[in-house]
């Protein structure tokens, strides 16, 4: 049985936090009105000049450098001619052969395993509108609120192996653009995009398989499938003996499926050439030593310290270092309350769940570090339970409110009379008489039902522990 | 140096094609003689040996690094952006439906 190889490489599109647009002073802001932010240079009437954003070069630089490029002496931008009704110069401002920076890489780590995957080239680019396909089946409308916004494309090299691979390149990506403050990666938004050039070859085979182009993938989930289909599609035809044909293929998330574009190869002739209204740029050793100062600690560098520092675990360490405010969180509780292990169980795991049910950021929350560490040292000091601590937590998530606070507000303190707890495990033996039977007649593991029933009977309130302890003291007097 | 016809009818043909230009037969002729004519006076540079000198990335040699700062300025109001489209649906350019 002859295996298969997969071979992909990725073309990221990342929007910049610029202000404004890449060659003109409209806001470069999502979500703004149709048509509100246009002006002669993006809308491409005759005669308007663009002039670089120097925030936008800066930061196509500092991504070069997070990213380990070789930075290039001489940079300039190139005309990307195409015909597109969201393209209103019907050329795009691009880069051809002199782009920002060529052979970075970035490391993953799949199950342990370390591998870098080479960066072919970093180029900045201006956006183009958007087109929206309406009801109305003759006609598309535009609104260039987008053409003109700046986007750094990032080209891997062919070296990733497997979907999974692929998703966590995109992951490290995305945590490094982040943490250099550059983009803020909202698939969503559309301000991280993503399209896959994949083929597959039989393994041990050298030179590359016909390649398929894959665009459509609005989420990194969506990367992870479109691949996983694509080189299932791929290599069942080259088991049939049939040809892989190089064209661009769109994701369908319906249908999960891949499909054809069926475009001709021929159409795409975009005839570069310098773009004559931008004069070349050259980044000064200087300004390229100023811009690396800049960088702050990343993902990788920071996982190992948190390590090492906190003696956390490969999983937590892996955890807090993923979103840059998440690993600032979590430093800031740790020099309030020197406990990290637990903190990193809370951030990783209620935080985190919270976090996601209510689709925010940790910033965007009212909870503070000194919130957390509060909360934490309520549970060490036995002010509380753990269970009752989730409580206060998701209404610290909503009110901001301090824990202490909400503790005695609601009542949630840990009951501290052992009369109070006997009475609320002699009243649950009471209700529960089929599995105090059941403990009698050896089945343990009723015990742990029994001890949920105090649990909820008590508001959260009584310590498990001690909860278990009476309970099992009871039964057996009673045998 | 040995002269190589660069421009054909075919070339012509496809030039105008990407340029969304449609042709007559007639026309075609013509700009392939004008296309051709051009060509043959830049081909002038084909008599230097510019073996060892560098492409000219911009006439403007000695001037790098012309920037503007990230800061907004006033835009257009959607009236004036749209003043000049064919044809508009609110505040959108409507254009002719494009699949996919």
């Amino acid at each position: 049985m002859k295996r298969y190889e997969t071979v992909i490489g990725l073309e990221v599109h990342t929007q910049l936090l610029t202000e404004t647009k890449a060659f003109c002073g409209c806001r470069a802001k999502f979500g703004l009105p149709p048509n509100s932010s246009t002006c002669p240079v993006c809308l491409g009437l005759p005669g308007a000049l663009p002039v670089l954003n120097e925030k936008a070069f800066r930061f196509a630089l500092k991504a070069a450098l997070a990213l380990d490029c070789e930075i290039q002496k001489l940079i300039k931008f190139d005309r990307k001619n195409y015909y597109y009704p969201d393209l209103p110069k019907n050329f795009q401002i691009s880069q051809y052969d002199l782009p920002f920076a060529f052979r970075g890489h970035l490391e993953i780590e799949n199950k342990g395993v370390r591998k870098e995957i080479g960066i072919t080239r970093v180029h900045l680019e201006e956006d183009a509108g958007k087109l929206i396909h309406t009801r109305e089946a003759q006609a598309s409308y535009v609104d260039l609120n987008r053409a003109g916004t700046p986007l750094l494309e990032i080209v891997s090299e062919p070296d990733i192996r497997s979907p999974e691979e692929a998703s966590l390149y995109l992951e490290n990506l995305k945590a490094i653009l982040e943490y250099i403050e550059v983009s803020d990666c909202n698939m969503e938004e559309g301000s991280l995009r993503c399209d896959a050039n994949i083929s597959v070859r039989p393994e041990g085979e050298r030179s590359l398989g016909v390649k398929a182009e894959l665009k459509n993938m609005n989420s990194f989930k969506a990367v992870r499938d479109a691949l996983a289909y694509e080189s299932e599609r791929q290599i069942e035809l080259l088991k049939k003996r049939k040809k892989v044909v190089q064209e661009t293929r769109l994701w369908n998330e319906k249908k999960r499926i891949t499909i054809s574009m069926r475009v001709k190869e021929e159409s795409h002739d975009y005839r570069y050439f310098p773009e004559p209204d931008l004069i070349p740029f050259v980044a000064s050793d200087e300004e390229i030593e100023k811009i690396r100062h800049t960088i702050p600690e990343l993902p990788k560098a920071k996982k190992k310290r948190f390590a090492s520092e906190y003696s956390l675990g490969e999983y937590d360490a892996t955890g807090l270092t993923r979103d840059a405010d998440i690993a600032n969180f979590f430093e800031k509780t740790v020099k309030i309350l020197n406990s990290p292990k637990e903190i990193a169980n809370w951030l990783l795991g209620d935080i985190t769940s919270a976090l996601n049910e209510r689709h925010v950021a940790i910033g965007k929350t009212r909870v503070t570090p000194a919130h957390l560490a509060g909360l934490i040292k309520l549970i060490q000091q036995k002010e509380i339970t753990g269970s009752a601590a989730k409580q206060v937590l998701i209404d610290v998530f909503d009110s901001g409110g301090d824990p202490e606070e909400i503790v005695r507000r609601k009542g949630l303190g840990q009951i501290k009379d052992s009369g109070e707890l006997v009475s609320i495990v002699r009243e649950v033996l009471r209700e529960n008489e089929k599995s105090a039977t059941d403990y009698k007649n050896g089945k343990t593991n009723a015990i742990m039902f029994l001890v949920g029933q105090v649990m909820k009977k008590s508001k959260g309130k009584a310590d498990p522990g001690k909860a278990n302890k009476i309970l099992k003291e009871r039964l057996e007097n009673e045998k | 140096m040995a002269k190589r016809k660069i421009i054909d009818e075919k070339m012509t043909r496809n030039v105008a094609r990407l340029s969304r230009i449609a042709l007559s037969d007639r026309e075609v002729t013509k700009y392939k003689k004008q296309l051709e004519s051009i060509l043959e006076y830049i081909r002038k540079i084909d008599l230097v040996d510019s073996k060892d000198i560098p492409p000219t990335n911009h006439p403007l040699e000695n001037l790098k690094n012309v920037f503007r700062k990230d800061v907004a300025r006033k835009s257009l109001t959607p009236e004036e952006a749209l003043k000049n489209a064919p044809d508009r649906k609110g505040d959108f350019f409507r254009v002719p439906r494009i699949i996919g």
